[in-house]
């Protein structure tokens, strides 16, 4: 049988319709199609596509049981390297990591690894497991996690595992970090996938305190020193947004994509008034930016009601840092794309509304220390968009409250924790950290890696002191 | 999940509510702030921490019911919990000794947020002539508390039923008139109000400290909804202050963004006063 070399589509609800629920947009595969998918892979003695896997799934290795209808085997194969596969298949930018490296890829489209680690983990869940509590031992060391993002979910996970006692630290009234509160339901279903992964951390025995700002309430030293933590892994992502610093950026009307994408997720302003969270979606709705948070951010404006909204990105389609597959979804639903065009100010009614986003056009010039080429404005080109809310979705930087109360931790000029790329190790002993804080913005499978690298070096460190 | 330890009516709608948090109560400093859910559905509510008791373990907070949140907060009675409490959050007063003459200015509720401020204050060793506003005699609260804090209480009525007829800056004025030497004041009380103490005192040359409340969601310095202009410079009121120079604060930008749901609030204040109704039928 001749090789299919497209990917098997993986159905959806219908872009119209979909446009104005909050219900997952890709419906997953059944069996016989996953069975078949799985029977795309060439089984590679030298697969490339693992290569391309952050944490190195043995990819070949959980296909080959997919192709023999051995999803319990493929789930265990998985979970060997990748402790949120439901979250990862649906979340990860696979073009640019296992699927950019298939060979498949040469000639045609490479293999949906992504979707077939999503039908095996979405089987896994829905079997409910049962998970085993763990026995501590009585002198079991502490350890203690600050956030409970995908960086702290996996390293709590680890050293669960590994005997130590874990307390998550969590700032938010709920855990998940940007899983719970930045990626929509629609793209992450909360109480299917992401809450049931976090329930099963709990049943090993991790304990999660909430409404635990280290910073403010304990300082590192103190968790240490006063708690009784014999470790702390720092995993508290990265979430300072930042502003353009253009007139009217003060304006009511005017969000970041945090404030914007939390007050939906994390305080269901969908649902407002049954939830008394409030959000302001106009008609009309331009959003700053082009990767994963300005799409999710557009496309949480339509859903609660916006008429027209546009992304405003001032480079072009080829360097959109957004995943294949949210952009393809984006524009399916409608959303209006003004590539190559900056915002330069924002302008407001007397009663101190958005009303207009002023933009410049801009060219692609040389090419800057990114690789990229520069985006230049285009001399005289300012044009007016009418818009009743803007959201800005530039990028997040790393919150300073532990840093700052953690002195002779080292950080860079950014403002992110130093710490070895293998062992997550800062400078001051006892303390790791891992994820957002440390690289900046990045994805949650490496900062899913780091809290497991991190987890193993913490073992490594108690167990020789 | 936080136990209301006691309940009291201060003045008609301002409540005051101290509650079991030993973590908190063990770090709080005045001038912090904390955030309440109190329920499911319900909003994160930024709440002064009005009083701290390090050995009982407890918070105090005073709140007025203006909406929605607030009125489902004060529904909850002495036993029931607070279903999450988040604190101490924003930066702490800056207090020390030999500050010299400090006029802590407190106006209607606003009293609630000063007192711990002023008592800092005394503590340390400073002179501490306060100021407390309200539009009458009848929904002054804590005066005993203040006079107890304070070497010198001015008290002003916008009906003059008690004290001075007038305003706070009508009492400011007095002190600055009779050539009393101010090394600092310390305002906490509606925007409008904060605004006309810093415009007193802006000819003087008298280093003015006001406490803002813009809206908040996270109060870590997650969303930057809390956002306020400070002379050139946007800062983050939740992380960056709540406190800051009055004389750079731009109060319109402030009264502005505080307007922002308006229209929302009424309909999430009607919907929650039906629950309530509902309630009270079955
Ligand atoms: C809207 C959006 C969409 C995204 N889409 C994708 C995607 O499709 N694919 C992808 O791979 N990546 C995506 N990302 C990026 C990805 O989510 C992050 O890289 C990842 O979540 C980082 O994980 P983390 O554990 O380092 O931090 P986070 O997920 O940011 O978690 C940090 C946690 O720490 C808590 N915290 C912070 N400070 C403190 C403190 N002082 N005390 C206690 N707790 C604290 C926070 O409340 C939070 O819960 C997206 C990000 C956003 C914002
Ligand atoms: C740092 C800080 C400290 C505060 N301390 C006190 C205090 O000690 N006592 C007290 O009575 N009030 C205090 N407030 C104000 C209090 O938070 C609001 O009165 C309350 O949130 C109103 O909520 P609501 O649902 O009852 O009313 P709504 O009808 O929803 O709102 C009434 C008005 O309150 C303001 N408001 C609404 N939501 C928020 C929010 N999430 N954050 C801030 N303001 C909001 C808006 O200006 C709004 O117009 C403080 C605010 C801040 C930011
Ligand atoms: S974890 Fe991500 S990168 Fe690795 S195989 Fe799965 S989808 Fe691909
Ligand atoms: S490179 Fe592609 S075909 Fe080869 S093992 Fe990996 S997924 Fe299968
Ligand atoms: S309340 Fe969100 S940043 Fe201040
Ligand atoms: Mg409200």
């Amino acid at each position: 049988m001749a090789l299919q070399m497209t990917k098997h589509a993986m159905p959806e609800q219908d872009a119209q319709v979909r446009a104005h629920n909050f219900d997952e947009v890709a419906l997953g595969y059944d069996e016989e199609t996953a069975i078949a998918e799985a029977n795309r892979c060439l089984s590679c003695p030298n697969p490339r596509c693992v290569q391309g896997c952050p944490v190195q799934i043995d990819i070949p290795g959980f296909i080959s049981k997919m192709k023999t209808g051995d999803f319990d085997g493929a789930i265990g194969v998985i979970n060997e390297s990748n402790a949120l596969p439901a979250i990862c298949g649906r979340v990860c930018p696979q073009e640019n990591q296992c699927e950019m490296h298939c060979v498949l890829g040469i000639k045609g489209e490479p293999v949906a690894i992504g979707r077939l680690e999503r039908f095996a983990a979405d089987r896994a869940l829905a079997a409910k497991n049962e998970v085993k509590p763990i026995t501590y031992a009585a002198d079991a060391k502490k350890v203690a996690i600050i956030g409970s993002g995908p960086a702290g979910l996996s390293a709590a996970g680890e050293l669960a595992k590994m005997g130590y006692k874990v307390t998550i630290f969590e700032a938010l009234h709920k855990a998940g970090g940007v899983l719970s509160y930045g990626i929509p339901e629609f793209r992450l279903p909360k109480e299917k996938v992401v809450k049931v992964e976090i329930d099963n951390l709990k049943k090993l025995g991790v304990e999660i305190e909430f409404n635990s700002v280290i910073g403010k309430l304990y300082t590192v030293d103190e968790l240490m020193e006063e708690e009784g933590f014999s470790a702390v892994f720092i995993a508290t992502g990265a979430g300072l947004p930042s502003f353009m610093h253009i007139a009217g950026e003060n304006l009511n009307g005017v969000y970041s994509a945090n404030e914007f994408l939390t007050r939906c997720n994390l305080m269901k302003a969908y649902k407002f008034p049954e939830y008394h969270t409030p959000l302001k979606v106009g008609k009309n709705v331009a959003v700053i930016g082009g990767g994963n948070v300005a799409m999710d951010a557009a496309r949480t404006s339509l859903r609660l009601g916006a008429e027209h909204v546009y992304i405003v990105y001032r480079r072009s389609e080829k360097e959109l840092p957004a995943r294949l597959e949210e952009v393809h979804h984006a524009k399916a639903e409608g959303i209006d794309f003004k590539l190559l065009n900056n915002p330069v100010e924002i302008l407001g009614d007397d009663n101190g509304n958005v009303e207009k986003l002023r933009c410049i056009k801009m060219e692609l010039g040389e090419p800057d220390d990114s690789g990229r080429r520069r985006p230049v404005a285009v001399a005289g080109s300012e044009f007016n968009l009418d818009v009743d809310t803007v959201i800005v979705a530039i990028g997040q930087g790393p919150n300073p409250l532990v840093q700052s109360t953690t002195p002779d931790m080292q950080t860079n000029k950014r403002g992110n924790i130093v710490a070895d790329e293998e062992t997550g190790a800062t400078s001051k002993p006892g303390v790791f950290a891992g994820g957002d804080i440390v690289t900046g913005a990045a994805t949650v499978i490496l900062a899913m890696g780091a809290g497991k690298k991190a987890a193993a070096a913490i073992d490594e460190y108690l167990k020789n002191k | 999940m936080n136990k209301i330890l006691k309940k009291e009516l201060l003045s008609p709608s301002v409540w005051l509510f101290e509650i079991e948090a030993p973590r908190i109560a063990k770090k709080a400093e005045p001038g912090q702030f904390l955030i309440i859910r109190t329920n499911e559905e319900g909003e994160r509510l930024p709440l002064t921490i009005a009083d701290f008791n390090r050995e009982k373990g407890s918070v105090t907070i005073v709140f007025q019911e203006v909406g929605a949140g607030t009125s489902l907060l004060a529904q909850l009675n002495e036993g029931e919990c607070i279903l999450d409490v988040v604190a101490p959050l924003g930066k702490k007063t800056h207090i020390e000794k030999n500050m010299g003459t400090v006029v802590c200015i407190g106006g209607g509720i606003g009293v609630a947020p000063i007192h711990p401020i002023a008592r800092g204050m005394h503590e340390a060793g400073n002179k501490v002539i306060s100021i407390m506003g309200a539009k009458n005699k009848d929904i002054l609260i804590l005066e005993d508390e203040m006079r107890a804090v304070s070497d010198e209480v001015l008290i002003t009525t916008d009906d003059g039923s008690y004290g001075i007829k007038g305003f706070v800056t009508t009492a400011l004025q007095q002190i600055i008139d009779r050539g009393e030497k101010i090394n600092e004041v310390v305002a906490i009380g509606p925007v409008v109000m904060m605004r006309s103490v810093v415009e007193a005192t802006r000819p003087y040359n008298i280093k003015t400290v006001v406490s803002l409340n813009p809206i908040m969601v996270d109060g870590t310095g997650m969303c930057g909804g809390c956002r306020v202009k400070i002379g050139d410079e946007i800062k983050f009121a939740c992380v960056d202050g709540p406190e800051f120079d009055g004389h750079l604060v731009d109060f319109a930008g402030l009264l502005s963004r505080q307007r922002m749901y308006k229209d929302k609030e009424k309909v999430e204040s009607d919907h929650v006063c039906n629950l309530t109704k509902i309630k009270e039928v079955l």
